[in-house]
C-alpha cells in the first residue's frame, strides 16, 4: 500500500517535470549522461596503453636504449603509481616536472635523443605520437590509486603558486583567464559542464581523467595536449610543450586533487 | 543502552569519519594579503610567462600584455578590496569612455543576422585565420532564444530580454554599451569587451542589439 502511494507520488513528480521546454532540456542532459556512461565500456585508450608499454621497452635513439630505467620519481623503472605523484621535484634536473617533461629528460639521458624537434612538433605529428602513447601507458599504471602530489619542496610549492597565479591571469582580446570558465561552481559552456578547478572535487574531475580518448575527434590526448587546447580557446598564444607554464598549471590542478582516485586513461565525448 | 561521555565521543568520531569519507582535503588557501606566495612574485611569474608561450598564427605573444583592467581583475583577493576602490572607479570610467556609438545613430540591425553571430564561436584562436569574421560566442554563456537548447550558464539568461525591458532609446543605448564594453558597467565582468577590443564590428553589434530588442526576434516571443 505504502509503496503504491510512493510510486504514484513519483509518477506525479515525473509528470510535473515533463512539462514544456524544461523537459526537453532535461532529456538533452540525460541523453548526454547516458552517452558518456556507455562510453566507459571498452575505452579505445587501451590500444594506446598497449602501444605505450611497447615503446617503453623498445630500444631507440643514438644510445640504442629503452626507457625501462627511466626514473619517474619512484626510482628507475618504477612505473606503478608514479603518475599519481606527478608533477614532482627531481634532484637530477633540479626542476619540478610533469610526466611528459620527465619523459623528455629520460629520452635525452637514456637514449641520447635530441628532444628539440619533438617539443616543436604539433600534437598530431608522429614525433608526438610516442609521448601520447607513453602518457596513456604510464597513467594507466596509476589507475585506481590516489593522487599524492607533494607540495613540500620549496620548488613544488613555487610551481603550485605560479600555476594558481596563471589560472587567474586575464589577457587577450577576450579578457579570458582559466578562471573565466573554471572559476565558479556549477557552470557550463553550451552543454559542457565546467569543473571548478580551485576546489578539490573540481580539480579532480579534470586531473584524474586525463590523458583521455576523445570520441568526437577519435584521438588520444595527453594532459599537455588538453592544456594546449585550453589556451587556444582562451585566445592565448601557444604554450610551449613541457614549458614551466604547462607544468605550473598541472601542479595547481594536481595539488588541488590530492586524495582523489586516478581514473586514467579516461574517455571523453 | 545509556550513553556515557566516552560513547558519545566515540560515536561523534565515527560520524565525523563517515562524513569525511568521500570529501577531499581543501586545497591550500590564497594568501589574504593578495600576494601569490613567496616563489611566485612578479619577476618569476613574468619570466615563466615569457619563456613559456610562443606566437602561433594570429595568436601573438603580445596578447599576454595586460591592460590595467585585466591586471586588477586577475587577482581575486585584491580586485574587490577596499584599497582599490578608487582605482576601480577610474578604470570603470576609462572603459566607459571606450564606447563608440555609430555615426548614423542606427543601433538596431537585423535580428536574423544577430542569431547567426550569437551562434558562432569562431574567432581569434591560433587556428582561425586573420581577416575572417569573428563570432559573438553568445550561446557559449547565455540562454538567448527558447529554441536553442545548447546554451551555457556563465552569463544570465537573455530570453525575453526585450520583452522585459522594452526598447526605449535608453534601453537600446544601454544594450549597445553592454555588448561594446561590458566592463563599463561591471569592471570585472567575465564578458568580453566585444566592441572595445575589436572582436565584433559595429554592424555585428547592431544585429546583436536587434536579436535582444526587436519585438519580432524569437528572444521576445
Amino acid at each position: 500500500m505504502r509503496s503504491q502511494h510512493l510510486k504514484a507520488t513519483l509518477l506525479i513528480t515525473a509528470a510535473a517535470f515533463a512539462v514544456g521546454a524544461q523537459a526537453q532540456q532535461d532529456s538533452t542532459t540525460a541523453g548526454i549522461e547516458a552517452y558518456r556512461e556507455a562510453l566507459q565500456d571498452g575505452n579505445p585508450a587501451d590500444l594506446y596503453v598497449d602501444s605505450g608499454a611497447e615503446i617503453w621497452k623498445k630500444k631507440a635513439g643514438p644510445k640504442d636504449a629503452s626507457l625501462e630505467k627511466c626514473d619517474l620519481g619512484l626510482g628507475p623503472g618504477k612505473v606503478k603509481g608514479a603518475y599519481a605523484q606527478l608533477p614532482r621535484y627531481f634532484k637530477d634536473t633540479n626542476k619540478v616536472q610533469d610526466l611528459e617533461s620527465r619523459l623528455l629528460t629520460c629520452m635525452e639521458k637514456l637514449q641520447g635523443v635530441d628532444t628539440a624537434p619533438i617539443i616543436k612538433a604539433g600534437f598530431n605529428s608522429p614525433q608526438k605520437a610516442d609521448l601520447v602513447a607513453l602518457s596513456a601507458y604510464v597513467s594507466s599504471e596509476s589507475k585506481g590509486m590516489k593522487v599524492k602530489v607533494s607540495l613540500a619542496h620549496p620548488k613544488e610549492k613555487q610551481m603550485y603558486d605560479l600555476g594558481r597565479r596563471l589560472f587567474y591571469y586575464e589577457a587577450g582580446q577576450y579578457d579570458f583567464a582559466c578562471a573565466t570558465c573554471h572559476g565558479q561552481e556549477g557552470k557550463r559552456i553550451r552543454l559542457q559542464d565546467l569543473p571548478y578547478i580551485p576546489s578539490a572535487e573540481g580539480a579532480a574531475k579534470g586531473w584524474t581523467t586525463w590523458p583521455a580518448y576523445r570520441v568526437s575527434s577519435g584521438q588520444m590526448w595527453s594532459m599537455q595536449w588538453r592544456i594546449n587546447d585550453c589556451f587556444r580557446q582562451q585566445r592565448f598564444p601557444e604554450p610551449i610543450y613541457a614549458s614551466d607554464v604547462t607544468i605550473a598549471i598541472s601542479s595547481f590542478m594536481a595539488g588541488n586533487s590530492n586524495g582523489a582516485v586516478m581514473q586514467t586513461p579516461g574517455i571523453k565525448r | 543502552m545509556t550513553f556515557n561521555k566516552k560513547t558519545t565521543v566515540a560515536l561523534s568520531l565515527v560520524a565525523a569519519m563517515t562524513a569525511a569519507g568521500t570529501a577531499l582535503a581543501a586545497p591550500p588557501a590564497l594568501p589574504k594579503d593578495g600576494s601569490w606566495g613567496p616563489g611566485a612574485g612578479n619577476a618569476t611569474f613574468d619570466a615563466m610567462m615569457q619563456s613559456g608561450f610562443q606566437t602561433r598564427g594570429i595568436a601573438n605573444v603580445e596578447r599576454l600584455k595586460q591592460d590595467p583592467t585585466q591586471e586588477l581583475c586577475s587577482n581575486p583577493v585584491t580586485a574587490y578590496s577596499e584599497k582599490n576602490a578608487k582605482l576601480r572607479e577610474q578604470l570603470q570610467a576609462a572603459n566607459e569612455a571606450t564606447i563608440k556609438y555609430p555615426a548614423d545613430g542606427k543601433l538596431m540591425g537585423d535580428w536574423k543576422n544577430g542569431e547567426k553571430i550569437a551562434q558562432s564561436g569562431k574567432g581569434l584562436t591560433w587556428s582561425d585565420k586573420a581577416g575572417e569574421a569573428n563570432g559573438g560566442n553568445c550561446y557559449n554563456c547565455h540562454q538567448i532564444t527558447k529554441k536553442e537548447l545548447s546554451y551555457g550558464t556563465i552569463g544570465p539568461s537573455l530570453y525575453n530580454y526585450g520583452k522585459l525591458r522594452g526598447n526605449s532609446e535608453e534601453i537600446v543605448k544601454y544594450t549597445w554599451g553592454k555588448i561594446y564594453n561590458a566592463k563599463a558597467t561591471n569592471l570585472c565582468s567575465l564578458m568580453p569587451r566585444a566592441g572595445a577590443m575589436g572582436v565584433l564590428t559595429e554592424a555585428q553589434i547592431r544585429d546583436l542589439v536587434a536579436l535582444l530588442l526587436d519585438p519580432e526576434s524569437p528572444v521576445n516571443q
